[in-house]
């Protein structure tokens, strides 16, 4: 192998249950590059790197460290070994202060070994802010900060290790254009002292501005690496979803409005996740709904379903004014949410699958004294079984046994044996195989036809475009725009998911 | 400036103003309590109070570590009594000197809770199942070792005068017993640890993200089952000063003490979601459990109701902190 390498990783493989996440991945890392890792959700780009910092361990495959084998056992490991790991969700302890984060594990000792030396602590700290050029208090609690200023916390915490290889999985999702900016002179100064850096973005724009080389992933597998300068974001986004499942033929759009209006939401707003949001859902239409993370799209949906509470606004089910101040009025109306996270918000992982498509409608499926009919429940879970074509040994398999695409059919069969007119995906296939993707979109071209009116939340965008009869974009809580199918394309939408408040301004 | 501004609003906001609010209680409770009761602000009142403080006192500092890594230890109460016997047993039974029945009380508590920390660190047991085990094995033995009867230290009054006795009464001072300055040495150790040690540090990390400490590098699990070593370690101190004050190991006398100590700890403002607590807080809450059941005890309030008010206090105690962190979003 070329000494020149800081890293090289080839063959990896990953498998979680359900999921193959890697198969047969590689990366390479030079000193001195800032090298972007892009992918689809779910392409693997967040658990190879999580292999790498020995978050997971893999199952075949070798890692590679400044030329030799390595095994990275464990975070400590990585460490060792000079790699960190800015975390897309953030991981700090909240109630700590931001020098107590930063030295987590590694803090200063006083006289006695087993002492932190809290006065050393905080001026490094203090030190370590100034010559990153940021502002933060080093004695304020993580908690008191603004999310922005807690990701800043994590940068500076990464960073203070002198790490060589640095990895930041979506550092900037977060964060105004003047942090990204601020970022962005900190990654270029740490290039220029010769260190890797790793860059995990959504944003492609982004990659021509500070990267060097970038990788493709798709489906767990290594696409191509290329300079950045050699190639266009056109050329990038082929990569990644340049894969056979749209072979299929394409939805047959609705004659969306010569059919009634199922649910009418009028000027919801939230803080300022939500802000005056209008839209309606016609019966049998998909409506998609996209927009960047953070843009207030599940937030949206929430506030749709009672889950919060909304600051103003109307909902309006079949053309009347409706109160939701609970998931249980939403649903006693017919509207229902199917979470991103199944495990957690969608199943009981621990029940059966006939008890799991039962569980909304136990009040329709009683016999005398309030007794469960489980003749009936077994008969309606059976039925959704052989309908959507759950696969499991039997309707006594525990939800926990199941793949993640047949966990989410168990998740829309109860939905509809709860007979819900008004459906919320919110990332309906995170996590999921391709080949059962394949099935859930089938399944929703089906309910469509059906008469359900589906409220689609996608992060991605072949999936939206393939998908959606109509499709609203979000930017920063606000809706920035409607596209009929027929007018969206890729570009068009990330220009709607990008219209920043100023920007809307100045062009406005 | 905005720095200073950030402290004042994150003290005022977190940990400091459950403390005073605490602090105010107990104040509002004894000037109560001496308006009630002519007989409160006595001297050997006060002494009792001191006494029935120092005991549940050690028990919740011990819990209070536990507690701040969001775990719980319920088997301290009988753990406890375990080592009150077992002091007892090494003094009376084997007639070995006190020291070492003051040793083997506090190795059984600590011997105890590396069993609990095992249990849950290592083998990931909820605490609430592990230590609820414990509790009933440590009972369970403490009877049996006993064979269910009291034992007393008839040749050795040295253990009971050491810790009964005043060392200020040799000074012309007021006869507080000693006992009152274990405690008081107890409580100044164990905030060094919580507040000085990289120990300390670690058990406010865990409890405030697990996930971020292992992250970050820290033997996460190695530290967590530290701090049940702790919770059993002031458990047996606690033994070894209960033994010395009831002049014997009672093996019925510590099922219910847990839920005291419990108690002191989060009515001092040591949040049962984990990441925030502090020593002083439980000593305050100790205090002001103590203090209560006293003070109500005086105005021939029965038995029963007294545990009636203190189940109130905790539930006030625990929805004031659930409404504090809703504030803090």
């Amino acid at each position: 192998m070329p000494a020149d390498l800081l890293i090289r990783m080839q063959g990896i493989d990953k498998h979680f249950p359900g999921v193959q996440a890697l198969q047969g991945a590689q990366f390479e890392l030079r000193p001195g590059e800032v090298h972007a890792l892009v992918g689809e959700n779910g392409a693997g780009k967040s658990t190879l790197m999580k292999v790498l910092t020995g978050i997971y361990q893999r199952d075949a495959g070798t890692i590679e460290v400044d030329g030799k084998r390595v095994e990275v056992p464990n975070p400590r490991a990585g460490h060792d070994l000079g790699i960190s790991m800015i975390h897309q969700e953030l991981v700090l302890a909240p109630h700590l202060t931001v020098a107590q984060n930063i030295y987590l594990g590694r803090e200063p000792r006083g006289r006695l070994s087993f002492m932190v030396d809290d006065k050393a602590q905080v001026k490094a700290t203090a030190d370590l802010v100034a010559r990153l050029g940021l502002k933060l208090d080093p004695s304020a609690k993580v908690m008191d900060l603004k999310v922005a200023q807690q990701q800043m916390v994590e940068i500076a915490k990464a960073l203070s290790m002198d790490a060589s290889v640095l990895i930041m999985d979506e550092p900037t999702a977060a964060l105004t254009d003047t942090e990204i900016e601020e970022l962005f002179r900190i990654i270029r100064s740490l290039r220029e002292q010769g260190k890797g850096i790793v860059h995990i973005s959504h944003r492609l724009d982004e990659l021509r501005q500070i990267s060097d080389r970038v990788t493709v992933m798709r489906d767990g597998q290594h696409v191509d690496t290329v300079e950045t300068g050699s190639v266009t974001i056109d050329d990038i986004i082929s990569m990644m979803v340049g894969r056979t499942i749209f072979e299929e033929s394409p939805h047959v759009p609705v004659d969306a409005e010569e059919q009634p209006v199922v649910l009418e939401v009028r000027n919801l707003s939230r803080g300022r996740a939500v802000q005056d949001v209008s839209f309606q859902l016609r019966r049998g239409e998909i409506l998609g709904l996209s927009g960047l993370v953070g843009a207030g799209r599940t937030e949206l949906a929430r506030l749709i379903f009672g889950a919060d509470k909304k600051d103003a606004g109307e909902i309006l089910v079949h053309g009347t004014r409706v109160e939701v101040n609970h998931p249980a009025q939403a649903v006693s109306i017919g509207v229902c949410y199917l979470s991103e996270d199944r495990k957690r918000h969608g199943l009981a992982l621990g029940l059966d699958v006939e008890n799991n498509v039962a569980l909304a409608s136990f009040n329709n499926l009683l016999k005398s004294f309030g007794r469960i009919d489980t003749k009936r429940t077994a008969k309606a879970a059976e039925q959704r079984v052989e309908e959507l074509d759950i696969r499991t040994p039997s309707i006594k398999q525990k939800a926990r046994n199941l793949s993640g695409g047949n966990q989410q059919k168990v998740v829309i069969a109860k939905w509809l044996t709860a007979e819900m007119d008004v459906l919320i995906f919110d990332e309906p296939t995170r996590g999921i195989d391709v080949g059962a993707k394949q099935e859930i979109y089938h399944l929703l071209n089906e309910l469509a036809a059906e008469g359900k009116s589906i409220l689609m939340i996608s992060s991605e965008l072949p999936e939206i475009l393939r998908m959606s009869h109509r499709i609203i974009v979000m930017c920063e809580g606000r809706l920035t725009g409607e596209l009929t199918a027929a007018e969206a394309d890729q570009e068009r939408i990330m220009t709607l998911a990008t219209q920043r408040e100023s920007v809307a301004q100045a062009t406005s | 400036m905005q720095s200073a501004a950030t402290r004042a609003g994150s003290i005022f906001k977190s940990d400091a103003v459950q403390k005073f609010l605490a602090l105010g209680a107990l104040v509002i409770l004894i000037i109560f309590f001496t308006l009630a009761s002519p007989y409160f602000l006595t001297w050997s009142n006060a002494q009792g109070v001191f006494l029935a403080t120092s005991v549940v006192g050690i028990l919740a500092m011990g819990v209070t570590f536990v507690i701040i890594t969001a775990g719980i230890d319920l088997s301290i109460g009988t753990v406890m009594t375990l080592s009150a016997v077992m002091t007892g047993v090494f003094v009376t039974n084997l007639g070995l000197p006190w020291g070492i029945g003051i040793v083997a009380g506090v190795a059984t508590g600590t011997l105890m809770g590396a069993i609990n920390g095992t249990l849950i660190a290592r083998f990931n047991l909820p605490p609430f199942i592990a230590t609820l085990g414990m509790l009933n094995i440590a009972r369970g033995l403490a009877l049996v070792i006993s064979e269910m009867r009291p034992i007393y230290f008839p040749d050795q009054p040295e253990f009971n005068e050491a810790f009964m006795g005043s060392f200020l009464e040799g000074f012309g001072l007021p006869d507080l017993p000693n006992l009152f300055f274990v405690f008081v040495a107890v409580a100044i150790v164990a905030g060094f640890i919580l507040s000085k040690t990289v120990l300390g540090r670690y058990i406010f990390a865990i409890g405030s993200n697990e996930e971020a400490t292992r992250l970050s590098g820290v033997r996460a699990m190695r530290y967590k089952a530290s701090a049940y070593v702790l919770s059993g370690m002031f458990a047996g101190i606690a033994g070894v000063v209960i033994a010395a004050r009831l002049n014997s190991a009672q093996p019925a006398v510590g099922f219910g003490y847990e839920l005291d100590a419990i108690a002191a700890a989060v009515i001092g403002g040591t949040s049962l979601a984990g990441g925030e607590g502090s020593i002083f807080g439980t000593v305050i809450g100790a205090f002001i459990i103590s203090v209560l059941t006293n003070g109500l005890r005086l105005m021939d309030v029965p038995q029963e109701w007294q545990t009636v008010v203190t189940g109130c206090i905790v539930i006030l105690a625990v929805y004031l902190d659930i409404i504090r962190r809703r504030r803090q979003g």
